[in-house]
């Protein structure tokens, strides 16, 4: 049944696109109409599997000669992310409710994009898994170099080029693993049951950084981040919700997935260099956050922040610092996802500014009360309060890191305090302001009913998963028991 | 002695004969012409008496079932050898089918039929066997060539093209034909078999070197590999589209397969290696290096293009880079997905040049400006151009991807010792060169798509023939199709099941067993 989050995708892809220019109306309804169908889809599906193993969902023949085989299926971890994509999906789409301009073949990339996501979760072929990760790359440029703002055919060609590079990486590593390999296929589970390590041996030293640094490239690893903020603030809001919260987990996702499970071996070298590298992340995101001037960027900084816990988490090998990565991911995929959607349609859409020096004047706060109530709420999420889901996921990584990393645990909690820093500052500087009001900028068009419904979703999500995170956990502890990932845990 | 049977000759030549007589019948339809015909009347009759000549000459080619080499491998049927052919035909009946000949030359039906001569040098190059049947084969396609490229003759590019091409041909072709005759002297036939055993028992002299490296110059010269590339980018600039079209798809495969089967057949055992830890002289050492040179001269003088044909070009020259990877490969692998790579990049590079055909209004001009507002002028140029373009970037799931993923694995396989992949070094430049390429190719598609017409400029919309626009979206269809399911492809060059060998001789070389049993090779010898 998952498989269909991705079919429905693309069909609606190719119906939003064949709606025609003249009628964005028809496109939008479509859009929203399949990201929903894909949720709703994710959920049930999730429902029925068993998340304590990879269930097989479809596994065909695709190209025998060379042992590719159409092989969808899934596991804890992988619903995890499924639901956040569908979830994402859907909000993107009510945010981009007023999207009129080209707006069939807005929604038609918005969905093939989304499309391609959902395949590489689902994906347990590495061929399979590559060719949808590289079909998300084209749409992530056209939405960005047609639809975005600042500097944005330069930020669509960046995030582009940085892709491009990352899955020439993975590549270089899938064919050299099928060469060596002593099963001649590219299914992910005979590949690591067969111990692969044994046809690769001393190759695991420079294959493992390859795979891992061509994945995390897109996860926004320290120094190869720096896509990520042009690339935010360039896009459009909808594509910038996507951006930082499904795309950025594929790298992630394909790090643990495909790096990390086949070469236990280089993994344990490489592990302090990552853990360094991530913990890097996570404090030079914060401090460059806390000097932004444009709103945009201030999140942009963040996510690459954020983004260096779920490393850090992944380099704890540790299965509760593995299961805080995960949550991590669906986490700040929710919370990025939300900020994005204030700063870049509720704000810059009626204040045509995100300079946070302007806006100090504007009073936000008391224009648009839903606004800053979404955000002060959003805000807290991000800093990690407790009460919502950036807290249990933030405090699990930190947990898992201590074990086998002390030092960087220490430095990654000082990075939580800088977020909580540039967090307030963000926050006081655009809504909570003292300082006097410019008499002109008082009145803006209301919020709209998608908007809100769109906020509401959000919001609902991070609280109901901070207050009872074992929905959550509960799909992915038991995925992280699997023999793949038991083979990478440090005891 | 046997009496020399005219009639089984003829039967065995039939593909060839009817193009012939196409193209004949082409030629004098438009002398004979009824004197109320207006031009586009003369383009549509000589097109169709082009393509109903190419369509018979495929049932024919495809009725054949007696594999085997005749007249001293003159003539050879196999069934890599029919796929090939089968390609060449649809490569040029969709150039065919995309050229608007009266937009450029009043020479309607001279144009038509010497693409079906060049037709009928492609099919011979791709069926022979033997050296000599090869060079004229490779004149005839060469000498249709030049004056395709030259056709335009109110344009000054097309002239400057047509010389250039001719002079580095003509001089290619010295080199060949040198190489031909030392190879002749020293194995004693001109058959690939007989030379390969002939040669079997020689060292690398330096008389077989020179002779190899004779060879090899033509062959690069026919692939516009660097250092000898220098023809094509004017070629693709000058040459009327379909020209340009034929230089760049059907020419390169059937020189190809000619080439690999040389190599692979006649000069086995003096192959070499190009491993990086483990180089031992011989051919493979330089075709690795013009692949290198080829793949980074092209890409990086891409970048600089503005000219969309001349990016074509440069992307060209990388491209033959890549699938020249192939040669190194001497498995069923390697053969496959070489012809794979060649195929599918033709039927992009056919489908682009259609278009620019379709949007191109000062002959050689069409630069990044002139494709301003594509997806608003015509929607299906635009997304056909897409999907062409995004197959020569590699993006799955295109045939452009599937292409390079199987040629860079079958490289790789090939050259395992041990396990380390002794051609990695040049698979990994070859994938850096890939991700170099989309951005030329993302620029090309950023102006057709997100940059939108000038303040109050005046787009009209594209007027194009419905056969045309049909013919492009069948290209992209095509490109996309074959990329999703390879199979139909390999199916047909005999790649079925996992190879057996892959199972068990994990322990030995790939390179040397298989290079001592050509039989490895499927049909092809």
């Amino acid at each position: 049944m998952l498989a269909w989050t991705i079919y429905i995708s693309f069909i609606g892809a190719v119906t939003a696109w064949l709606a025609g220019r003249e009628r964005p109306g028809v496109a939008r309804v479509i859009a929203l109409a399949s990201s929903l169908a894909s949720l709703a889809i994710a959920i049930f599906g999730t429902l029925a599997i068993n998340p304590s193993e990879v269930t097989e969902i479809v596994h065909t023949e695709w190209i025998p000669p060379l042992g590719i085989s159409y092989f969808l299926a899934a596991d804890g971890i992988s619903c995890t992310l499924i639901i956040l994509t569908g979830l994402a999906a859907v909000a993107g789409v009510l945010f981009s409710w007023n999207t009129s301009h080209r707006a069939n073949e807005f929604f038609a990339l918005y969905l093939a994009l989304i499309g391609g996501v959902f395949g590489v979760f689902l994906s347990f072929d590495l061929f399979l898994l590559f060719v949808f990760y590289e079909i998300a790359i084209i749409p992530k440029y056209f939405l960005i170099a047609i639809w975005g703002s600042t500097r944005r055919e330069y930020g669509a060609m960046k995030l582009a080029l940085y892709s491009f590079v990352g899955s020439a990486m993975v590549l270089v590593a899938l064919l050299t693993i099928y060469v060596l390999s002593p099963v001649k296929t590219f299914n992910l589970l005979e590949l690591t049951e067969a111990g692969v390590s044994a046809g690769i041996g001393a190759n695991q030293a420079w294959l493992f950084p390859l795979a891992f640094v061509g994945f995390a490239i897109l996860a926004g690893l320290w120094p190869f981040h720096t896509w990520a903020p042009t690339g935010h603030v360039a896009a459009p809001t909808a594509a910038s919700m996507l951006l930082a919260g499904v795309v950025m987990k594929l790298g992630a996702y394909g790090a643990l997935r495909v790096a990390m499970t086949l070469f236990p071996e280089g993994l344990r070298q490489w592990q302090t260099v990552f853990a360094a590298l991530a913990v890097v992340g996570i404090l030079y995101g914060a401090f460059v956050a806390l000097t932004q001037n444009d709103f945009k960027f201030v999140i942009g900084y963040s996510s690459v922040s954020h983004m260096g816990f779920v490393l850090l988490g992944l380099m704890s090998l540790t299965t509760i610092g593995l299961s805080g990565a995960v949550m991590q991911m669906f986490s700040h995929g929710i919370i990025a996802g939300l900020l994005f959607a204030v700063v870049g349609r509720m704000v810059y859409e009626r204040t045509h500014s995100r300079d946070l020096a302007l806006l100090e004047r504007a009073s936000l706060g008391r224009a648009m009360p839903f606004v800053s109530v979404t955000f002060l709420l959003a805000c807290l999420a991000s800093m990690g309060f407790p009460g919502f889901s950036g807290f249990i996921a933030e405090v699990s990584i930190l947990i898992g890191a201590w074990r086998h990393l002390p030092g960087l645990t220490i430095l990654a909690a000082l990075g939580i305090l800088v977020g909580v820093g540039f967090t307030l500052r963000a926050l006081v500087k655009s809504f909570y302001s003292p300082l006097p009001v410019e008499p002109s900028s008082s009145h803006y068009e209301a919020i709209t009913l998608p908007e809100k419904a769109g906020a509401i979703l959000l919001l609902g999500c991070t609280i109901v998963v901070g207050l009872n995170p074992r929905l959550l956990f509960d799909l992915i502890q038991p995925a992280m028991q699997q023999e793949m990932f038991r083979r990478i845990i440090s005891p | 002695m046997n009496s020399f049977n005219y009639a089984e000759l003829l039967i065995r030549l039939l593909p060839h004969a009817i193009l012939i007589v196409g193209a004949l019948i082409a030629l004098f339809a438009d002398q004979l012409r009824p004197r109320t015909w207006n031009d586009w009347n003369r383009s549509t009759t000589a097109v169709l008496i082009g393509l109903v000549s190419i369509i018979a000459a495929i049932l024919v080619i495809n009725r054949q079932t007696e594999f085997g080499s005749f007249y001293n491998g003159m003539l050879q049927v196999t069934q890599i050898v029919r796929f090939v052919q089968v390609s060449l035909l649809i490569l040029t009946a969709a150039t065919l089918i995309t050229s608007t000949p009266e937009k450029f030359t009043n020479h309607i039906g001279e144009y038509v039929a010497l693409i079906l001569m060049a037709a009928v040098g492609l099919l011979l190059l791709a069926g022979t066997h033997e050296l000599l049947t090869a060079f004229i084969a490779l004149e005839l396609v060469s000498l249709s060539l030049y004056l395709l490229t030259a056709f335009r003759k109110d344009s000054i590019y097309s002239a400057e093209a047509g010389l250039k091409y001719f002079l580095f041909g003509s001089v290619a072709a010295a080199f060949t034909l040198f190489g031909i005759s030392l190879v002749f002297g020293l194995a004693g036939s001109t058959e690939f078999g007989k030379i390969g055993a002939a040669l079997e028992q020689q060292q690398l002299s330096p008389m077989l070197t020179v002779a190899l490296v004779l060879m090899a110059v033509g062959f690069g010269f026919k692939m516009a590999a660097a250092p000898l590339h220098l023809w094509a980018p004017d070629a693709y600039q000058g040459a009327p589209a379909p020209s340009a079209a034929l230089i760049a798809s059907a020419s390169k495969l059937a020189s190809f397969l000619l080439f690999l089967k040389f190599f692979f057949l006649a000069a086995p055992t003096h192959a070499g290696s190009a491993a990086w830890n483990g180089a031992i002289s011989g051919w493979a050492v330089l075709i690795a290096a013009l692949a290198a040179t080829s793949i980074i001269v092209g890409n990086i003088l891409a970048l600089a293009q503005t000219n969309i044909r001349r990016i074509i070009a440069y992307s060209a020259i990388a491209h033959g880079g890549y699938v020249l990877i192939a040669l190194l490969a001497p498995t069923r692998d390697g053969v496959a997905s070489s012809l794979y790579y060649l195929f599918t990049y033709g039927l992009a590079v056919v489908g682009i040049f259609g278009v620019i055909g379709l949007i191109e209004e000062r002959h050689g001009e069409l630069s990044f400006s002139d494709l301003r507002g594509l997806s608003r002028r015509s929607p299906l140029a635009a997304i056909s151009l897409l999907v062409f373009v995004l197959s020569l970037a590699g993006i799955p799931p295109l045939a452009g991807f599937f292409g390079k993923f199987y040629v860079f694995l079958a490289a790789l396989d090939a050259s395992r010792v041990g396990n380390v992949p002794g051609l990695l070094w040049l698979v990994i430049l070859a994938i850096a060169g890939s991700a170099v390429s989309l951005y030329y190719y993302l620029l090309i598609l950023k102006h057709a798509f997100v940059v939108g017409p000038a303040e109050g400029a005046a787009f009209p919309p594209i007027s194009a023939a419905p056969v045309q626009k049909l013919t492009l979206a069948l290209l992209a269809a095509a490109v996309i199709l074959l990329g999703i399911f390879p199979n139909v492809v390999l199916h047909r060059l005999g790649i079925q099941s996992p190879a057996p060998e892959q199972h068990h001789d994990q322990a030995h070389p790939h390179q040397e067993s298989s290079l001592k049993s050509p039989h490895l090779f499927g049909n092809l010898g």
